[in-house]
């Protein structure tokens, strides 16, 4: 019997991280998961209005590995200090808050939760959307970085970027030029080869510029109603809508500039928080909010150089005389927009009761706009998409299980 | 932490330790100690130890938990980690004390002795074993690369083999016949038997045994039934099932035998430190870690305090045995050691707690069994005269891969619709619905066609057939 120690390795080197690959691969399972339950992740309360960096418990199916277990009725054995009695409670069944449990061992739900941050959580949702209709407008486009590209050679550089073959061969050159031929293949005889180092003036590095790109300018608008017969449910929905726009437009354009305008009988261009955290209430005038939105398009946004995106959430519940000028200022808006979206917010329990601009909308037969209905949280994320989705369809019909229709 | 001690003081130790391991006759493998941090430790524990593994994604699922749970600090690190090889592996943290490596060391000799002399580990070619693992991994790899399989195509396969890898026989002693000897024992048990009465006899009735039945008698080992079955199967996808199915054929052993495994390991630790005549500082370190590792599990069974009191009890009942257990089992034939050294080569969980734990141990340890009972756990049985057959009998359904249903195949052509129809064997536990179900779909996958199940769902049979449409329950007769 002999006994060997092998001692810690020195370097980095020999301390390979083996469980790399197969954590990239968990990890992209995970992801996949996360991508077909996003519409329940979104309906969550705690995704909106929340800072990037926040935690989040993510319910995920199907990455459990699944084996014959027993169930319900399989009893233990567990050891006490002897004053146990029958009948005792000694414990509670594992059930669906076991968290990520080693699988295969416990019974319980086909449920369990993964943390993600909210940022990579916006990453995997918005992976596949985009502003539909992007045009190359004419004169400011913006230049955009986007990374860095190889530009030739240089001889000053950090050791990354080292050009081993470029060396070699300057080396070489070197070589010759200072007499000799470098040896094919050294004789075995010429025992004492004389060495020839590299020199400094030997090394050559990549050079890397920071490479731009042009982006087209675009506006993204956005109309919310905050009228009294807005209630708290329907601010909800309107301000989950509006969350998703705006990490949309934050994390996939770098340039795009964001416009909030608050409505209710009168229109006002509010900041981003006064949008997202104020209330206010009062009659509806919904052409007010349309007016403001083409008074900032004339001032700042012509569409001549900018692609205008405008988006609206009401419940719909119009002053009726002012349905007129509504519909007109829509269709202004519709002329001067690559997308005008509409979002009609109507919670199952108010459906009945007041009346509905999606219908008046109808008349409406631009092809760049779009109505969505959202009837609870399920729906938002579904409605979003139909407006944003890169698939679509320029005017089809946004999918009807997400409860819209097309105008 | 790690400057505490240095490999010098390691081999000082180690010469130490195994004169004692010799003196006390223990026979191991050679021995290699790997010195690593605590992320190499948590990287070898996602692969079982193995220095070479093959990729599959719930490595990293379970590396990530176990980073997690560490982090956290709910969980400690393992002081040891040893694998089945000749010459065994080990694993030293070296943020450990040098107590605590001291402790290892002892620790392992004696698990290296089990694995050398156990029974169970006959079959699991200790020699072979890392260069076995490592051909496998680049099987495994080689098959990823290849651009007309990938890796989606391997995980498929993986993922439902991993699903059924322990279904397979369970005693690697006794030999499986092979088909040709199977059908010679179906021939031989319906042939009457030669009766010289035959003239004044009627002769009696032969029945005919169904020879072109697959298989002639139940299968346990699913992967290698479907790999010899599936006619469909791609080479690259046999070669998938048999590697997972050897990788759990290794594996088994360690389940089988945990509480005796890691009980001897205890037992001669705890020996041995005690008669290397330690430092005090050390010895009384020693004394809190042999604590912490033999303290008693509130309401679960700790294998190292439960393995540790029953081999102390093995050596304390044939050298000094009471008066009563003379009188009840009369002088016994053999010392305390030689007893030992006997049972550690012939026994596994099952029977080791059959024939060593009596209702006094169990009292002792103060077990009791538990049934869940709506959201809870309610104790049904405690180990008193009138009731430890009962707790003994839920703990020995509950060891070893007692936790993993019997299921075996019965017939591979149901109805001749080449359905796959396996059989549990039903001992009072129900199977999880919806766990079943997903395995189903799993089997599924890798045979191709439709499978179905006949076990017993609250007391009444059902068959579960997994077809096209997901599964569906049916109510036999």
């Amino acid at each position: 019997m002999t006994t060997v120690f092998r001692p810690y390795p020195s370097s980095d080197a020999l301390r390979s991280d083996r469980s790399a690959g197969d954590r990239l691969r968990h990890r992209k399972k995970v992801r996949d998961a996360i991508r077909e339950n996003i519409a329940d992740i979104v309906a969550e309360e705690s995704v909106i209005g929340q800072s990037g960096e926040r935690i989040i418990k993510v319910p995920i199916r199907g990455i459990r590995e699944y084996r014959f277990i027993y169930g319900d009725n399989a009893g233990g054995v567990g050891s006490g200090d002897g004053d146990v009695e029958e009948g005792q409670v000694v414990g509670r069944r594992p059930g669906e808050a076991a968290g990520p449990g080693e699988a295969g061992d416990q019974p319980g739900v086909d449920y369990y939760e993964t943390d993600i941050s909210l940022d990579e959580l916006i990453d995997i949702m918005f992976e596949d959307l985009e502003l539909p209709d992007l045009e190359r407008k004419a004169m400011r486009q913006m230049t955009v970085a986007r990374g860095t590209r190889r530009l030739g050679y240089r001889r000053k550089g950090i050791r990354v970027h080292l050009d081993k073959r470029r060396t070699v061969v300057n080396r070489l050159r070197r070589k010759i030029a200072m007499g000799g031929r470098p040896k094919v293949a050294a004789a075995p005889d010429t025992a004492e080869k004389e060495r020839f180092p590299f020199n400094k003036d030997d090394l050559r590095y990549r050079r890397r510029v920071p490479d731009e790109d042009m982006e087209s300018n675009a506006v993204v608008i956005c109309i919310m109603d905050t009228s009294g017969s807005m209630d708290t449910m329907k601010k909800y929905l309107a301000r989950s809508f509006f969350f998703l726009l705006y990490q949309f437009a934050r994390t996939r354009y770098q340039n795009v500039e964001l416009v909030f305008i608050a409505h209710h009988s009168e229109a006002s261009e509010v900041t981003e928080d006064e949008f997202f955290h104020k209330g206010e209430s009062g009659g509806t005038r919904i052409s007010s909010g349309y007016h403001k939105a083409l008074e900032v398009v004339r001032e700042r946004y012509h569409p001549e150089l900018w692609n205008v995106y405008a988006f609206h959430c009401s419940d719909g519940d119009n002053f009726s005389q002012d349905d007129e000028a509504a519909l007109a200022a829509a269709h202004e808006l519709c002329e001067v927009c690559n997308l005008f979206g509409y979002g009609e917010i109507k919670p199952l329990e108010s459906y009945y009761g007041g009346s509905s601009m999606q219908e008046k909308f109808e008349q409406i037969e631009a092809g760049n706009f779009q109505t969505v209905m959202i009837k609870e949280k399920k729906d938002v994320w579904p409605g979003f998409r139909s407006l944003l989705d890169r698939e679509r369809k320029p005017g089809a019909a946004p999918p009807t299980d997400a409860g819209a229709a097309e105008g | 932490m790690s400057a505490a001690w240095t490999i010098a003081d390691l081999e000082h130790w180690d010469t130490r330790i195994r004169e004692q391991v010799e003196a006390c006759g223990l026979s191991c493998y050679a021995q290699e100690f790997d010195i690593c941090d605590h992320n190499q430790m948590l990287g070898a524990m996602a692969y079982h130890g193995m220095p070479a593994h093959y990729p599959h994604w719930s490595y990293g699922k379970s590396f990530e938990r176990q980073k997690t749970l560490y982090d956290h600090g709910v969980s400690g690190l393992p002081y040891e980690m040893v694998i089945n090889a000749d010459p065994s592996i080990a694993y030293l943290m070296r943020e450990n004390s040098l107590c605590l490596q001291i402790l290892t060391i002892a620790h392992v000799y004696a698990h290296n002795d089990f694995f050398r002399n156990n029974f169970t580990f006959g079959h699991t070619g200790a020699d072979r074993v890392v260069a076995a693992f490592k051909t496998r991994a680049d099987r495994v790899r080689g098959y990823v690369e290849d651009p007309s399989i990938g890796v989606d195509r391997v995980e498929a396969v993986l993922d439902a083999a991993h699903a059924v890898s322990l279904h397979t026989r369970r005693n690697f002693g006794i030999r499986k016949l092979t088909p040709a000897e199977q059908k010679e024992r179906a021939l031989e048990s319906t042939t009457p038997r030669r009766d010289p009465w035959q003239q004044i006899h009627r002769a009696a009735e032969s029945t005919e045994p169904d020879l072109g039945r697959v298989p002639l008698e139940p299968d346990p080992d699913l992967l290698l039934f479907i790999r010899d079955y599936n006619p469909a199967l791609e080479d690259w996808q046999r070669d998938l099932l048999t590697i997972v199915h050897d990788e759990a054929t290794y594996f088994i052993p360690q389940m089988e035998t945990k509480i005796m495994n890691e009980g001897w390991a205890t037992y001669w630790h705890h020996h041995i430190m005690n008669s290397l005549e330690l430092p005090q500082d050390l010895h009384l370190e020693f004394l809190v870690r042999h604590n912490q590792v033999v303290r008693p599990v509130p309401g679960d069974i700790n294998p190292y305090h439960v393995g540790f009191r029953l081999w102390q009890d093995i050596r304390r009942r044939h050298d000094e045995p009471t008066a009563e257990e003379i009188a009840e089992h009369g002088e016994p034939a053999t010392d305390g050691r030689e007893a030992m050294f006997a049972i550690r080569e012939c026994d596994r969980d099952i029977s080791f707690l059959r024939r060593f734990l009596g209702p006094g141990m169990m009292r002792e340890l103060g077990l009791y069994a538990y049934e869940p009972q709506g959201e809870e756990l309610v104790v049904t049985r405690v180990a008193d005269d009138s009731g430890w057959r009962e707790v003994k009998e839920v703990l020995l359904r509950s060891v070893g891969l007692g936790g993993v249903p019997v299921i075996a195949v019965h017939d591979a052509d149901l109805g001749g619709n080449r359905t796959l129809l396996l059989h549990h064997e039903h001992d009072g536990r129900d199977l999880q619905f919806d766990f079943a179900e997903r395995t189903l779909g799993h089997l599924r996958t890798l045979w191709g066609r439709d499978v179905a199940l006949d076990t017993l769902l609250e007391g009444k049979p059902r068959r579960l057939c997994s077809g096209t449409e997901g599964i569906t329950i049916e109510s036999p007769g």
